[in-house]
């Protein structure tokens, strides 16, 4: 069996590398300083469980394993994070709470152990991010992968969101990027006041609209600063004109 | 319940003194009018110490119960009545006393003066009960004043002290973590971690607002947080201290650094991957203390709101509350460079 140990912080990794001692057939492969390193780490070793801490530089854990298209099964470990712990709870995976104790450790192993044999990690890891992912906290920034380079995206650079597929396409000034969400999740999370669903595929951040011109029959079309072009349906322009306050 | 106007001597001493006055120039009067030494004296005591019975019964009744609309028209009944019955005993007790056929002009005299000592009781009387009104009136506003200052003071320190105890868990689950790592690897160093974090918990468990510290004690707690966060983040966290000796014995409000810092180790390193070094300097300005943190961040991923917003607004928060400005706290970002200011008025000035 193949480990991986992702947190910042050393201390915190050689308390798990202490308490992987006693199993042998756990085998330790890699320790990461922070979720870049984990991306990596987890696509090259293709481990059977990783230890995974929260708050994390650049981007946490909970982004890091969004980056991740077959996530191996994870134990999450974390100081102090209501919103987490209660995310954790309500999707029964396993977590420990620093610091915590051999017996704990024990614990949370033999529960991965049982729950291997039956389900993938994939099942309850990808309810419990899209939970995570609705909490207020991550609404200043979104992380996408493009090439194999992570990329974080603020809030304030987006200037539309495009539905494609089982995608969302993020046109920003830099160009876009895609990430394996909805746009009913977007719609959740970002900002009303600022991110406008303009049409069943598209999401435009008003700040960035220069000009709303008629086009075809009911619909118009949001011109942004940048040049581009933005479908607005008839519901979608309703929605828009009470946001832009006309 | 407020004092009764009596119970001041300044107040008691004056009011006697003009009872005295006033009892001998209505001997004096009576006298004038030819009648007896004896009558003058006697009518002067029993009606003076009715009225001085009456005044007494007034300023308590006032006191008890003082009614807030019509407050005058009260005074007037309760004054009528009193002099109204200070008139009937006064007469009725002279009778009593005066039976002597000698005094039967006197009595007669008393009778005809009847609306007249009416009127003087009522004057006396309703003095008494105005002074009373204004007496009680003002001791109930200074009440109110002292109780809303009371509640104001209160709720502004349980405000700071909220504003000081927001020491993040997270901080101290970390460092107790680290510290049971280091029980297994290296005993010693664990043992001086629980030491460093002893004391510095009982710095930041210190309740008084009022007690503010030296600079030196300020930047001794400030020293212990950051050893134990190196110890947490290993090389990743270095920092570089610059104080000047001057500064040193200014006196701070208590634990007002300690979120700064926070603030940029937490903005510092979670905002980049590399190992990061926090600049503090302490400097004297004039009369006041000027403290500078500095922390690395990356232009492209911290939003504006994202990095003013943070930590510092308890910050900001406790300045405004402590001296009533609100331009004490400065950020300003520059070449991939954090910079907070924060200007320490002088104890002296400010301090309550």
């Amino acid at each position: 069996m193949k480990i991986i140990i992702i947190d910042d912080e050393p201390l915190a990794r050689s308390i798990i590398k202490e308490y992987l001692q006693y199993h042998p057939d756990l085998e330790l492969i890699a320790e990461c300083n922070d979720g870049f390193e984990g991306v990596k780490a987890i696509q090259q070793i293709q481990p059977d469980l990783i230890f995974l801490d929260i708050q994390m530089p650049k981007i946490n854990g909970f982004e890091m394993l969004e980056l991740i298209e077959e996530p191996p099964a994870v134990i999450f470990t974390t100081a102090f994070d209501e919103y987490a712990i209660h995310a954790f709870e309500s999707h029964a995976v396993d977590y420990l709470l620093k610091p915590f104790s051999r017996d704990r450790f024990e614990k949370a192993v033999s529960k991965w152990k049982q729950m291997n044999k039956t389900i993938t990690p994939k099942d309850h890891l990808t309810p419990l991010l899209e939970s995570v992912s609705n909490s207020p906290a991550e609404h200043h920034r979104v992380v996408v992968k493009l090439a194999g380079k992570i990329r974080i995206i603020p809030i304030d650079d987006i200037h539309y969101l495009e539905a494609a597929d089982d995608y969302v396409k993020i046109h920003t000034k830099d160009g876009s990027f895609l990430k394996n969400k909805t746009m009913g999740h977007f719609e959740t999370v970002l900002n009303k006041n600022q991110f406008v669903r303009t049409h069943r595929s598209f999401m435009v951040n008003v700040t960035e609209i220069t000009r709303i011109d008629p086009y075809e029959k009911d619909n118009h079309l949001a011109i942004l600063k940048s040049g581009g072009r933005v479908p607005v349906s008839k519901t979608g322009y309703v929605k828009l004109k009470s946001v832009l306050g006309l | 319940m407020a004092r009764s106007p009596i119970s001041v001597s300044k107040f008691r001493n004056s009011f006697f003194g003009w009872w005295l006055v006033w009892a001998v120039l209505h001997a004096s009067l009576i006298l004038n009018y030819g009648y007896s030494l004896n009558n003058a004296v006697i009518d002067s005591l029993v009606t003076n110490s009715l009225l001085l019975g009456a005044c007494w019964i007034i300023s308590n009744i006032l006191r008890y119960y003082l009614p807030y609309s019509d407050r005058y028209l009260y005074v007037l009944i309760i004054s009528v009545i009193f002099s109204l019955v200070v008139n009937a005993l006064s007469k009725f007790i002279l009778n009593l006393i005066l039976t002597d056929i000698s005094n039967t002009n006197y009595l007669i005299f008393l009778s005809n003066a009847y609306w007249l000592r009416l009127g003087i009781s009522f004057l006396l009387i309703g003095c008494m009960a105005i002074i009373c009104v204004l007496w009680y009136t003002q001791e109930e506003e200074q009440e109110n004043r002292q109780r809303k200052n009371d509640a104001e003071k209160l709720s502004r320190d349980a405000e700071l002290y909220k504003l000081r105890q927001q020491l993040q868990p997270h901080f101290l689950f970390n460092s107790l973590n680290s510290i049971s790592a280091l029980i297994g690897s290296n005993p010693s160093q664990a043992r001086k971690m629980i030491h460093q974090l002893s004391d510095f918990l009982r710095t930041t468990l210190r309740k008084d607002e009022e007690q503010w510290v030296k600079m030196e004690e300020e930047m001794q707690s400030l020293e212990l947080y950051l050893e134990i966060e190196k110890v947490r983040f290993g090389h990743r966290l270095s920092t570089s201290i610059m104080k000047d000796e001057g500064s040193m014995h200014m006196l701070i409000p208590p634990m007002l650094l300690q979120p700064v810092v926070e603030n940029a180790i937490k903005f510092g390193l979670y905002d980049t991957t590399d190992a990061v070094t926090i600049h503090i300097s302490v400097l004297r300005e004039n009369d006041s203390l000027k403290v500078t943190v500095q922390n690395p961040y990356d232009p492209d991923t911290a939003s504006p709101r994202h990095g003013t917003g943070f930590g510092l607004n308890s910050v900001k928060r406790r300045l405004y509350l402590l001296f009533a400005r609100t331009d004490l706290v400065e950020t300003s970002a520059k070449n991939q460079v954090f910079t907070t200011t924060i200007k320490i008025p002088n104890h002296e000035n400010y301090h309550h």
